[in-house]
């Protein structure tokens, strides 16, 4: 194994690179049969366009001569750890070290296609099959070591990837590499062999460190921004600055070529309505998208961030009923006390620290583009129904940008440079620039809510009834709309097929009489909408949870025992508790004790959720009653995710979580006017800043025995419906809208004078 | 007339135009990987180097503004700071990145090449920086990740295992 200290043990590599180093780095002798090999079934591996066999071994695993395997999953890594916990799953099943697993990148001719990295999946949904086909692969392994070794495959152990048997004389031993080195299985994946029990693990549940990150903290991980190609040409995209109303797009009248002349070998590169530049250096390019004088067409006024919800109110909507149960409305009449409100949520933006970027090469047998898409396989058929040609003539290899958190524009990014190396004939690198991105996002959704509930004398929650409206998604991306020259697409069932999440929305209680309505709203001449990190559910718990604490409140009820006792479910129960006692919460009546001054302190309590996993959150805040500042001192919060098979990969993803929601609840708003979007960079959509962090406490309630579910989203919600509550602790006000700025809190306390 | 940067330790030609922000000219001529572009804006710290260890942003300093003064970039950090502690030998990593790597600080990573950058000049001028100093200093540079609490931890280790080593 001394080969491999001089190989980035684990790091991500290029699939050919990594197996050519592997082969060069052995030198010598037998070895040098090793490399050919290992560079043969290279080649052939990525000879194709994809998808592989997803029901061959050999689609997700390779065993190798030095006894090392590179394992070929299809979720990517987007700074969340996936690919460390992905390697846990496949060499615990394997009996392998972490040492001895690689994984390669995102390939369209070398991948399986396990569908978008999106909805915290990666663990969830992408781990059991990449388990099943290991195990598989185990299977397989320990029959030939079987025949080898003269003894049944039953009595056969595994460490680190050598298969003994004990005999006579001691262990007889062989290790994988022998049994395999570079040759394939040819074993059909049908998932029958058994998979490893939990009391089995060794290195599930631990604590391996991540893969990617030596690369990274060097400077010498390889994000997609850092690709260049030999003869490559820098491009743009020429857009107006800010998106107009959904459905409109981006349309060209008139694009004068001449203002760019004094720009050397600067060029216009039009399909459809796309618009872009290329030129050979990139700060050309740059100036030439800032200088060409483009006439766009105007559309119907879009009024504005504040304006959004009465919209929305008035609309025509498609009504859904999420959740019936009992009859809330005749027993809210029967509440010792009900509460309810109305609350405004914003447009918010994905805004990746680095816009996004990609490059096209046209120049080999297939189009090869490097991308940073949550879905190879999509992107690819995105960009071959734009140029019109089959998708195996597109190869899509993923590389990782900065945190995107759901659809910023890649997808945007990915056809821009596809469209642009078409025309031009070479390699075209596209960076988006930050207004583009800023301006140009497929936005999570404003939502509006009216929430009421009431309880019965005693504390029991015995009605709720939760109204939202919002609309959907685009499936479609600006630069697609463009280049086909028509309307936006929205996801197939219209509006209808973004509703309000019922888990998030009272379903951790035991409440008889609940209904839960979607109205949705058609997208048109609003913004483009698109999933971002915990979809709505922070507008829900932000919604829904302030309601839960009003009701506590008017029981003169600690909110954690007030939630204790109608909470139904023990892993809601294990979340609730375990965020308490990290935060020491003290029982208290919200509110019952403000303070004088200026600044006043508070803490306030939530639950949340996503799609499945179980979040809770406490917040300790200050709030500066003279400028209306808020800052958040301490966040404390506990995930239960179900087996958490790396869980300092989940605290990690905690940590990032709560930092976003509080940023997102106290902060960010896409802002527009009747003529487009505003917040086009940091100054204008302000995002946490590292001044302003709150120190963070992440407890992953471990549960061994349960199936893993997502880790990427599900305490956002607490946590910003947390903030809410500690505001009102503080100051006896209640925040009906986000982001709680110094404006609306002055606002809200001004309110409360009067 | 031709402009020369010096990086790293070494002077480099420069063909582009002299308008041309500094960062175009790391990236694409000098094909390093430390400085990224992030807003071009200077508004995010995805760009930062440091100049005569000061650090700047290299996307809004045009390639002409450099004159004499000393560009380093993340690659170069290690070999200042040898340089400043006088030791023999540059260490693999600057004490920063490598306490990054022991609090696992990282999602993406993207933006720490200005969080290096930045935290690194702050370590070299105050050997034990309080939590409002690291504040305060650090507050130009984004994480939207949302890594700061752990970016926290990394400059107080690194400052403690810095003064450790005199």
């Amino acid at each position: 194994m001394d080969d491999l200290t001089a190989f980035p043990i684990g790091a991500m590599t290029d699939g050919a690179a990594l197996l050519s180093r592997r082969g060069l780095l052995k030198g010598g002798g037998a070895m040098v049969v090793g490399l050919s090999l290992s560079a043969l079934a290279q080649a052939a591996r990525g000879a194709a366009a994809g998808p592989p066999d997803y029901h061959a071994v050999d689609t997700w695993i390779a065993i190798h001569a030095d006894n090392t395997a590179t394992i070929f999953t299809g979720k990517c890594e987007l700074g969340q750890g996936n690919q460390t916990g992905l390697l846990q799953v496949a060499a615990e099943e394997l009996d392998m070290s972490m040492a001895q697993v690689n994984s390669v990148r995102l390939d369209t001719n070398i991948t399986p296609d396990q569908q978008a990295t999106s909805s915290s999946s990666s663990i969830h949904k992408g781990a059991p099959a990449l388990r099943a086909a290991a195990a598989q692969a185990r299977q397989a392994l320990l029959e030939r070591a079987g025949v080898r070794l003269g003894v049944q495959p039953g009595s056969l152990e595994v460490w680190d990837g050598v298969v003994s048997v004990r005999g006579e004389n001691g262990f007889r031993k062989v290790a994988y590499g022998e049994l395999l080195g570079d040759k394939p299985f040819n074993v059909k994946y049908d998932g029958t062999a058994a998979v490893k029990p939990p009391e089995r693990y060794r290195l599930v549940g631990q604590r391996p460190t991540r893969v990617d990150m030596p690369e990274k903290v060097a400077g010498k991980y390889t994000h997609m921004h850092h690709n260049r190609v030999a003869g490559m040409l820098h491009g743009r995209v020429v857009l107006p600055r800010g998106q107009r109303g959904f459905g409109l797009g981006a349309r060209p009248v008139s694009v004068d070529e001449d203002s760019i002349a004094h720009i050397k070998g600067a060029k216009v590169v039009r399909r459809g309505d796309f618009v872009g530049v290329i030129a050979e250096r990139e700060w050309d390019a740059v100036k030439a998208a800032r200088d060409l004088k483009v006439i766009w067409q105007e559309g119907p006024p879009l009024g504005s961030n504040e304006t959004v919800f009465e919209r929305m109110r008035k609309d025509k909507t498609v009504d859904t009923v999420i959740a019936l149960r009992g009859d809330p409305a005749g027993m809210m009449l029967k509440a010792a006390f009900t509460r309810g409100a109305s609350y405004r949520c914003p447009y918010q933006s994905h805004a990746p620290f680095a816009p996004n970027c990609a490059l096209a090469d046209p120049t080999g047998g297939q189009l090869v583009i490097k991308s940073s898409t949550q879905d190879v396989y999509s992107s690819r058929k995105q960009v071959a129904d734009i140029l019109g040609i089959p998708e195996a003539k597109i190869r899509l290899q993923y590389f990782e940008g900065s945190g995107t958190f759901g659809r910023s524009c890649y997808e945007d990014a990915t056809q821009a440079a596809a469209i642009m190396a078409v025309a031009a004939g070479r390699p075209v690198r596209v960076q988006y620039m930050r207004w583009d991105e800023l301006g140009w996002d497929n936005y999570g959704p404003a939502h509006f809510a009216e929430v009421r509930a009431g309880v019965d004398a005693q504390g029991n929650i015995i009605a709720y009834e939760y109204d939202g409206w919002q609309h959907g998604w685009t499936i479609t991306s600006t630069v697609s709309d463009s280049a086909l020259a028509r309307p936006g697409v929205e996801r197939a069932g219209g509006s209808a097929s973004i509703t309000v999440n019922p888990i998030s929305t009272g379903s951790m209680y035991k409440i008889a009489h609940r209904r839960v309505t979607s109205h949705a709203v058609p997208m048109v001449n609003y913004l483009r909408g698109a999933a971002l990190r915990s979809p709505l559910d922070l507008s829900f718990a932000f919604a829904s949870e302030q309601t839960m604490d009003e009701l506590a409140a008017a029981l003169k009820m600690d909110p954690l025992e007030f939630r204790r006792r109608n909470i139904g479910d023990a892993r809601w129960l294990g979340v609730l508790e375990a965020a308490a006692k990290a935060a020491n919460w003290q029982p208290k009546v919200m509110g019952s004790d403000l303070q004088k001054g200026d600044v006043t302190t508070g803490r306030g309590i939530a639950l949340g959720s996503h799609h499945v996993s179980f979040g809770a959150a406490v917040a300790e805040i200050e709030v500066n009653k003279k400028t209306g500042l808020i800052v958040a001192k301490r966040l404390f919060g506990a995930m239960d995710c179900g087996l958490a098979v790396n869980p300092a990969l989940v605290e990690n993803q905690m940590i990032g979580q709560m930092i976003q929601s509080t940023s997102r609840v106290l902060k960010e708003e896409v802002t527009y006017a009747d003529h487009g979007v505003t917040s086009l960079d940091w100054n204008s959509y302000p995002v946490l800043r590292f001044a302003e962090h709150p120190e963070v406490t992440p407890v992953v309630v471990q549960r061994l025995d349960e199936p893993s579910t997502g880790a990427g989203e599900e305490v956002m919600g607490a946590t910003g419906a947390a903030i809410a509550n500690a505001f009102y602790d503080a100051t006896g006000a209640r925040m009906r809208q986000y982001p709680m700025t110094p404006e609306r809190v002055l606002k809200a306390l001004e309110e409360q004078r009067t | 007339m031709a402009i020369t940067i010096k990086v790293n330790g070494r002077e480099w030609p420069v063909s582009a135009d002299p308008d041309t922000p500094l960062l175009y000219v790391l990236m694409n001529e000098l094909e390093l990987k430390g400085p990224r572009f992030g807003c071009g804006l200077a508004q995010c710290g995805s760009c930062s180097v440091l100049a005569d260890g000061v650090e700047i942003r290299s996307c809004q300093t045009p390639v002409s503004d450099v004159g004499n003064r000393a560009i380093t970039t993340l690659e170069g950090l290690p070999a200042l700071y040898a340089r400043q502690k006088g030791l023999a030998q540059a260490p693999e990593l600057h004490p920063l990145s490598q306490a990054f790597l022991d609090e696992q600080a990282l999602h993406c990573g993207y933006c720490y090449n200005g969080q290096t950058i930045k935290g690194a000049e702050l370590l070299a001028k105050t050997a034990n920086p309080t939590e409002a100093q690291i504040r305060a200093h650090m507050d130009g540079h984004i994480c939207r990740c949302g890594t700061y609490p752990r970016i926290m931890k990394s400059i107080q280790a690194a400052a403690e295992k810095m003064s450790k080593e005199g």
